[in-house]
Parts: C-alpha cells; sequence; structure tokens
C-alpha cells in the first residue's frame, strides 16, 4: 500500500539512502524478511542486512516491537480460557449432545 | 483442507479413566473450551459454533474407542474440534472476503514505512489483568478476514508447523508464511489502539 503523503528532507534523504546504497533495503523490502527474522530462518547475510535497516529505521524498530507484543498476546491469551467458562454453555446444548449421544448409541 | 492427524502429546487430566470416558463426564468438563475454540475459530459466530460443538461430540463418540490413552482426551477433543469447524467453514464458503488490505502496513512513495512513534506499549501482563482489554483482543481477532485468521489461529494458539498448517488446509507453505504474516499485521494495527495505551 502506497500514500501520497509528501515525504520531509530528512524521510526523502532516509529512502533514498535505504533504496541506493549497497546492503541497505528498504521499509518494504524489509517487511518481505520479518517472518523469517523471527522464526530464525534468515541466512547471515541476510541477517545482517536485516539488523542494520533495524539500526537505522526508527519506524521499523518501533513497527517490529509491536508486532512482536501482538503475537505474544495472542499466543498467550487465547491460548486457552483464563477461567471456566461452564457457566457461558446453554444447558440447552449439554442436553442436546448428550440426547444425540444417547439416540445414537 | 485435510483432517489434522492424532499426534500431539497431552496434559494429564486428574479424573479416573472411567469417568474421563464417560459421556456425561466428557461433555460437561470440555464443552466450555471446545465452544470457545469453536466460537473463535468461527469468527465469533455462536449459533455456528454450538452446531460444531455439537458435530464435534458425535464425532468424538463415534471413533472413542480409537483414544488409546483417556489422558489424550483433551487434544484429542482439540482436533476433532477444529475439524469440525474447518468443516463448518467450507460448507459455507460464501459471501465474498472482506480485504485484508486496510489493516496492512503502509509506506510513502519511496517505500519508507508510515509508523506513528511508540512512547508506550502494553505488555501482556497489562491486558491479561483488564477484562475490557481482554474483550477488545478477542473481538481483534475476530475481526481478520477468516482465510488469514484461521493461518494465525493454527500456527500461532494451536502450536501447529508450517508444512502442518499448509496440509490441513491444503495450500502451499509459502501462502501459509504470507497468510500468517498479514494476519499479524493485521492484528497488530488492529490493536493499536489497545497496545499504545489509549484504551484503560
Amino acid at each position: 500500500m502506497c500514500t501520497e503523503t509528501k515525504p520531509s528532507p530528512m524521510r526523502w534523504l532516509k529512502g533514498q539512502m535505504l533504496s541506493r546504497m549497497q546492503g541497505m533495503i528498504t521499509c518494504k523490502e524489509f517487511e518481505n524478511f520479518v517472518l523469517s527474522y523471527l522464526d530464525g530462518e534468515l541466512s547471515p547475510t541476510q541477517s545482517r542486512v536485516f539488523r542494520m535497516h533495524l539500526l537505522l529505521c526508527r519506524e521499523c524498530r518501533d513497527y517490529l516491537c509491536a508486532y512482536e507484543r501482538s503475537v505474544e498476546l495472542s499466543k498467550l491469551l487465547l491460548q486457552e480460557p483464563r477461567k471456566p467458562v461452564l457457566d457461558e454453555v446453554p444447558e440447552d446444548l449439554i442436553k442436546a449432545v448428550l440426547a444425540a449421544k444417547n439416540s445414537k448409541p | 483442507m485435510k483432517e489434522i492427524s492424532p499426534s500431539t502429546p497431552e496434559e494429564p487430566t486428574h479424573a479416573k479413566p472411567d469417568d474421563v470416558l464417560d459421556p456425561d463426564h466428557i461433555v460437561r468438563n470440555h464443552i466450555g473450551w471446545m465452544l470457545s475454540l469453536a466460537k473463535r475459530t468461527l469468527g465469533g459466530n455462536k449459533d455456528a459454533a454450538e452446531d460444531v460443538v455439537q458435530d464435534a461430540f458425535m464425532s468424538a463418540f463415534r471413533s472413542l474407542g480409537s483414544l488409546e490413552n483417556p489422558d489424550n482426551i483433551k487434544p484429542w477433543l482439540r482436533r476433532i474440534t477444529i475439524n469440525a469447524a474447518l468443516m463448518k467453514i467450507r460448507q459455507n464458503k460464501r459471501l465474498a472476503e472482506q480485504s485484508i488490505d486496510e489493516h496492512l502496513p503502509e509506506f510513502d512513495q519511496l517505500d519508507c514505512r508510515l509508523e506513528g512513534r511508540w512512547s508506550f506499549l502494553a505488555s501482556a501482563e497489562d491486558v491479561q489483568e483488564n477484562q475490557i482489554q481482554l474483550d477488545i483482543l478477542n473481538k481483534a481477532f475476530s475481526t481478520i478476514p477468516e482465510s488469514y485468521r484461521i493461518v494465525l489461529q493454527l500456527r500461532d494458539i494451536e502450536g501447529y508447523g508450517t508444512a502442518e498448517v499448509a496440509s490441513i488446509l491444503d495450500i502451499s507453505e509459502s501462502n501459509v508464511k504470507t497468510r500468517l504474516h498479514r494476519a499479524r499485521s493485521a492484528l497488530k494495527k488492529i490493536l493499536e489502539p489497545l497496545l499504545r495505551g489509549e484504551i484503560k
């Protein structure tokens, strides 16, 4: 996705540096490496380029931190209901399941 | 989509084996989390989740004899519930799916990321202790378009590997990776107000 926002001189300079300098990647290219980086699947060279980008780019550092925190939250809090939810289960549903079981021995 | 094969190790339950395999015990002891799991897999659709749980129990009772170790009943039921939910999704293949593009990262014309500065990032503990924030997290998860949400659920929450998810959903591993990254990016974007501490 690309917006039409006009970059500030600093952003323009950063864009030029990341897109033109040897061994650098743009933020858009960085995006393609995030999953492999977190899965430990980058080659040593790719890893070095990825880390160099992180060092130079505040936006990608912030993005990656928030991305990792979202993953952590979903893993931690959605894996299991935190408390028994039996009181939220309609008794009718329990009865229907048991009735169906008993009608099909 | 293929059925998930039984292969996961298990956490022991403390009931005696006879009790564990009693239908009444099975239903009352497991229906709560199975309903939650089905609801989450189906994007919060409660009625469809109840259908899935009924189907899952019927399937479980039919094949109860194949359960070699009663201690494995929970992951066994977990896989059956996910299979039943995936079956339901296939049956209802239906409305055009919502695009995920609006939740993906944005870049300027120089391919530089557009990302506001983060002066605060909520911790998992912050969220864990706040029921309102937990509800927001659940709702955010449901907001992610289905084909992406299922990959996120199977890989990040249920803990299946990329190859397993590819096999279950009958898609390529690279497609699993693409969908997973987009789903995570979308979740991050949807959760931003919560992560930035703007929702107390």
